[in-house]
């Protein structure tokens, strides 16, 4: 007696919940070997899932067991050289024990215990704990609006949407189907018919038959309607929410010919990470790039990161830029403004008040959180001071100094620490 | 046996490579009739086809098709997957679960020749070995363990919503650490119900709470007790330390002491698994062995099935010499398929080495003698009874003794007349568990005092506890609630303390 049944649909997975608590445990180790790994990937990287290495001696289960010494007899296959009495020295560390099953002693093993992590496992526990600062509810943020969109065939629907070509194939299908067998019987007899007047005399009681029963197929034959409203089919349409932002990034980023290519580099990891960030952490924002040297320019993402422009450093004409954008596109009342600044600090020495005086005056009063990093490890120029003092007065206006690519995850993290009350 | 009992066909089954239903279904028929002409007596068989997936499912959660959520299960199943994907590992190609009926899992990725190796291995062999033998007759209940799982489960989850993942995790891991000292070895436990067991779980808690508090309870009951009595307490050293806390532990909840039990009962389950694999993994491969020979020799299956099957089965029962890189120990399939197949030869054409060794079984009926030895022996025991001196040679089995006080190993006993029952003994005592697993047992508990509980080791040839001494006091304290300490019974008759949780606080002036 045997049954066999097929699982293979059934909920694959079964121990996502398990590995979902084993990931949970040893949350803080697989954080830290993930802190580490930040900096070896390449700035583009955004497909690939993680490989993380936790010390075994975190993660094992202890049982009771034994330990080395004491007298032990071991039968082992294979003899080729050994005869009763030969002596054998005893093998640094121990040898293979002559295993047997679960009851063996469980013995050191490999020092690291490594897998791979999904890529959105990577990034949540990269931003766990972080959150934009001092974000508001704007009005926008409960409306949502609809659009309609074009999604299949259905069986029901109003007569502006049938699809006359769906309709008419199915038709044609069901009329070949309750028609079929009657017609092949129709040609049969007809051709019994054409064959018995081919002989005359013939017998006119059968031909008279023959005749009745072809009356009779056509007649059944001419029943079955062209069209029947089982056989409509109508376009079907669909509603999808429209995504209603309440938050707008700008990253600014200098890209004149003082910062070289490491510096870019550190620029660029920064921004994929507050991208990653925010488009895992918020359904609604928006971004906008601009690029600047001597002149700002607003870019689309491929140009922000890869174009290779370059020129001297005017740093207010990217503020001036932003100020633009923002009283065009994004009334302050109704989005939440942020923004995030990369330069090397080497700004033209008369621009830098320039810059403090827009802050102040302008781009301070409406964004909800600035932050600007400065990537450098020679010492600090005006724009730095500038900014400093800036950042004395202003809540909403923070600074950090990255000197090397492994500060640029850890000062990521110190700009959007989440708050813990209110 | 009357081999003109066999069918002779002109077409054989069709060999795939790509397995159908049916195909399934027709081979199915073909080994389930060649195993009842074998008398291979069954559960149901509940074949179950699943992906790759789902096997590392399987694979991590031991097989069960239920069991309830832990961190452990989520390391194995990383730790499969990796090994899978980096090729170190191929899926085992059966899994089976000894229950009623017994479930098995075919691959999806398998050929037609492998599912049809993995019935006769599995659903016939491993089956008929859990419906028989005497040590799974005597201490699973296959028709109730699917069920009971269940019920852990589902309480395992009701404990984890009312009282917290994190405090139902903890006890787990003290469980787990202790699990292989959960298990009666001399007592058969009573018969696990499901309905039973829900219907009297709330009578049990009051009632196990009851009798803790009345164990605890130093108040005095009439005056003229004032005189605290010598309390022995365990009267006899208890080996089995979860049943001792579940029924004695003064500071567990009810719902802890629950969570105790359904480790104990599913480490109780796989308890004879541990003492049979040899056995268990011989049987299978000799069945899928025979049957599929038996069918090629009908003409049922093609030359192709047989050379594939051929090859699969001996990479599976390859035994790796001592000073091969690819040496792991001795691999349970060897050897048990060799024992089972030299049973075989002995009865069928035994040469007077055999006529002295085996007088009982040589020249006998193979398939009694089989049935016999399966139904009745473990794994220490089978070894100690049925291995020949013939097998000895082919495996070129040698004896190496490694003691503390030699500085030097020594090779004691190699494949020659002089050898033979040495290493067989050594052997067999290789797969004895209690030598295997550290005796540890509970020898006594300071009632009327500290309520410390104290654990005493009796090490066997010397061999000492290894290095996890300090981390499972720790697991048993937090079970306990109260000082716990480890002592070692040295040969002398001396006790040393080994462990004890807490650990010592430097003293203070």
């Amino acid at each position: 007696m045997a049954h066999f049944i097929d699982r293979r649909l059934n909920g694959k997975n079964k121990s996502a919940v398990n590995r979902q608590r084993f990931l949970r445990r040893y949350k803080s180790q697989i954080k830290k070997a993930v802190a580490e790994s930040i900096s070896k990937r390449s700035v583009t990287d955004t497909e690939s899932s993680e490989s993380i290495s936790i010390p075994s001696r975190d993660i094992k289960e202890p049982i009771f067991h034994q330990g080395r010494g004491g007298d032990r007899d071991r039968v082992l296959p294979g003899n080729d050289q050994f005869s009763p009495g030969d002596k054998i020295k005893r093998p640094q560390g121990g040898g293979q024990g002559s295993g047997q099953g679960d009851a063996s002693d469980s013995g050191e093993g490999q020092d690291d215990f490594s897998f791979s992590i999904s890529m959105d496992e990577y990034l949540n526990l990269l931003f766990d704990d972080l959150e934009l600062p001092n974000l508001q509810k704007t009005e926008l943020q409960t409306e949502t609006e609809f659009e309609t969109y074009r999604a299949g065939f259905r069986a029901e629907g109003i007569p502006t949407n049938i699809d006359i070509v769906r309709s008419l194939r199915g038709a044609q299908a069901r009329r070949i189907a309750l028609t079929a067998a009657k017609k092949k019987k129709l040609k049969q007899l007809e051709d019994d018919l054409a064959e018995l007047e081919s002989n005359k005399p013939y017998d006119k009681a059968l031909y008279a038959e023959l005749l009745a029963q072809i009356e009779k197929l056509n007649y059944k034959i001419g029943r079955v309607p062209f069209i029947d409203t089982f056989d409509l089919r109508y376009r079907n349409f669909d509603k999808r929410p429209l995504p209603s932002s309440n938050a707008v990034m700008f990253c600014l980023m200098d890209v004149s010919g003082s910062m070289d290519q490491a510096t870019k580099e550190m620029a660029k990891r920064f921004y994929i990470l507050l991208y990653q960030f925010l488009t895992r952490s918020y359904d609604n924002i928006e971004v906008v790039y601009i690029r600047h040297h001597t002149q700002a320019k607003e870019v689309d993402e491929q140009e922000f990161f890869y174009s290779q422009e370059t020129g001297g450093t005017i740093v207010s004409s990217a503020l001036y830029l932003m100020d633009d954008i923002v009283k065009e596109r994004y009334p302050p009342s109704q989005w939440n403004i942020y923004a995030a600044q990369a330069s090397d600090g080497d700004n033209w020495a008369d621009d830098s008040p320039k810059c403090g005086k827009m802050l102040r005056e302008r781009i301070l009063t409406y964004t909800r959180y600035y932050s600007y990093i400065e990537i450098t490890n020679r010492s600090h120029q005006t724009l730095w001071h500038e900014y400093d003092s800036i950042d004395q007065q202003y809540e909403n206006f923070a600074m950090k100094n990255i000197k090397q690519a492994a500060d640029i995850y850890p000062i990521f993290r110190e700009f959007f620490k989440k708050q813990t009350a209110g | 046996m009357n081999s003109n009992l066999k069918k002779k066909v002109t077409t054989p089954l069709s060999d795939g490579p790509e397995w159908t239903f049916d195909l399934l279904e027709q081979y199915q028929t073909e080994i389930a009739r060649v195993a009842d002409f074998y008398r291979l007596d069954t559960y149901p068989n509940q074949i179950e086809i699943i992906t790759s997936e789902q096997m590392l499912d399987a694979y991590s959660s031991v097989g069960m098709p239920i069991n309830y959520h832990h961190w452990s299960f989520g390391k194995k199943f990383i730790e499969s997957e990796q090994n899978y994907k980096r090729g170190y590992m191929g899926l085992a190609y059966e899994i089976v679960i000894n229950s009623d009926p017994c479930i098995s899992y075919l691959m999806e990725e398998n050929t037609m020749t492998m599912q049809a190796l993995v019935m006769a291995h599995a659903c016939y062999g491993h089956n008929s070995f859990f419906k028989n033998n005497y040590l799974f007759k005597t201490w699973t209940d296959a028709s109730s363990i699917i069920d009971y799982l269940l019920f852990a489960r589902q309480y395992i989850e009701d404990c984890e919503r009312k009282y917290g993942v994190e405090e139902v995790e903890e006890i787990l891991d003290s469980c787990h650490a202790l699990m292989n000292l959960g298990v009666d070895r001399y007592k058969r436990p009573q018969k696990i119900s499901m309905f039973e067991e829900q219907k009297r779980q709330k009578e049990r808690e009051e009632y196990l709470q009851s009798q803790v508090n009345q164990l605890w309870r130093t108040i005095p009951h009439k005056e003229t007790e004032s005189k605290k009595e010598k309390l022995k307490f365990p009267a006899e050293p208890q080996e089995n330390l979860l049943y001792f806390f579940e029924k004695h532990a003064p500071l567990l909840a009810p719902w802890q002491r629950e969570l105790l039990r359904i480790v104990r009962k599913v480490s109780q389950y796989f308890y004879p698994q541990k003492q049979t694999q040899v056995m268990n993994e011989g049987w299978a491969s000799f069945w899928h062995y025979t049957i599929l020979n038996h069918l090629f020799d009908e003409g049922l299956v093609t030359e192709r099935f047989i050379l594939e099957f051929l090859q699969s089965h001996t990479n599976v029962v390859f035994q790796p010499a001592y000073n091969s890189p690819m040496y792991s120990g001795i691999n349970p399939y060897a050897l048990g398929f060799a024992m089972f197949r030299d049973l075989r030869r002995m009865c069928e054409e035994p040469d007077d080495e055999d006529r002295l060794w085996f007088p009982e079984i040589a020249g006998g009926d193979w398939l009694d003698t089989l049935h016999y030895a399966m139904q009745n022996f473990k794994d220490e025991s089978f070894i100690s009874q049925y291995l020949s001196p013939k097998l000895i040679r082919e495996f070129k089995l040698f004896n190496l003794q490694d003691y503390e006080q030699n500085p030097m190993l020594e090779v004691t006993a190699i494949h020659n007349e002089q050898g033979y029952m040495d290493i067989r003994q050594k052997l067999a005592a290789q797969y004895n568990l209690s030598l295997l697993e550290p005796n540890i047992q509970i020898v006594n508990v300071d009632v009327n005092g500290d309520r410390s509980l104290t654990l005493e080791y009796i090490p066997h040839n010397n061999v000492p506890l290894g290095e996890s001494c300090d981390e499972m006091m720790r697991h048993v304290y937090r079970l306990w609630g109260f000082d716990v300490k480890l002592m070692e019974k040295k040969d002398n008759g001396k006790q040393v303390l080994l462990s004890k949780c807490p650990p010592e606080k430097p003293k203070e002036s």
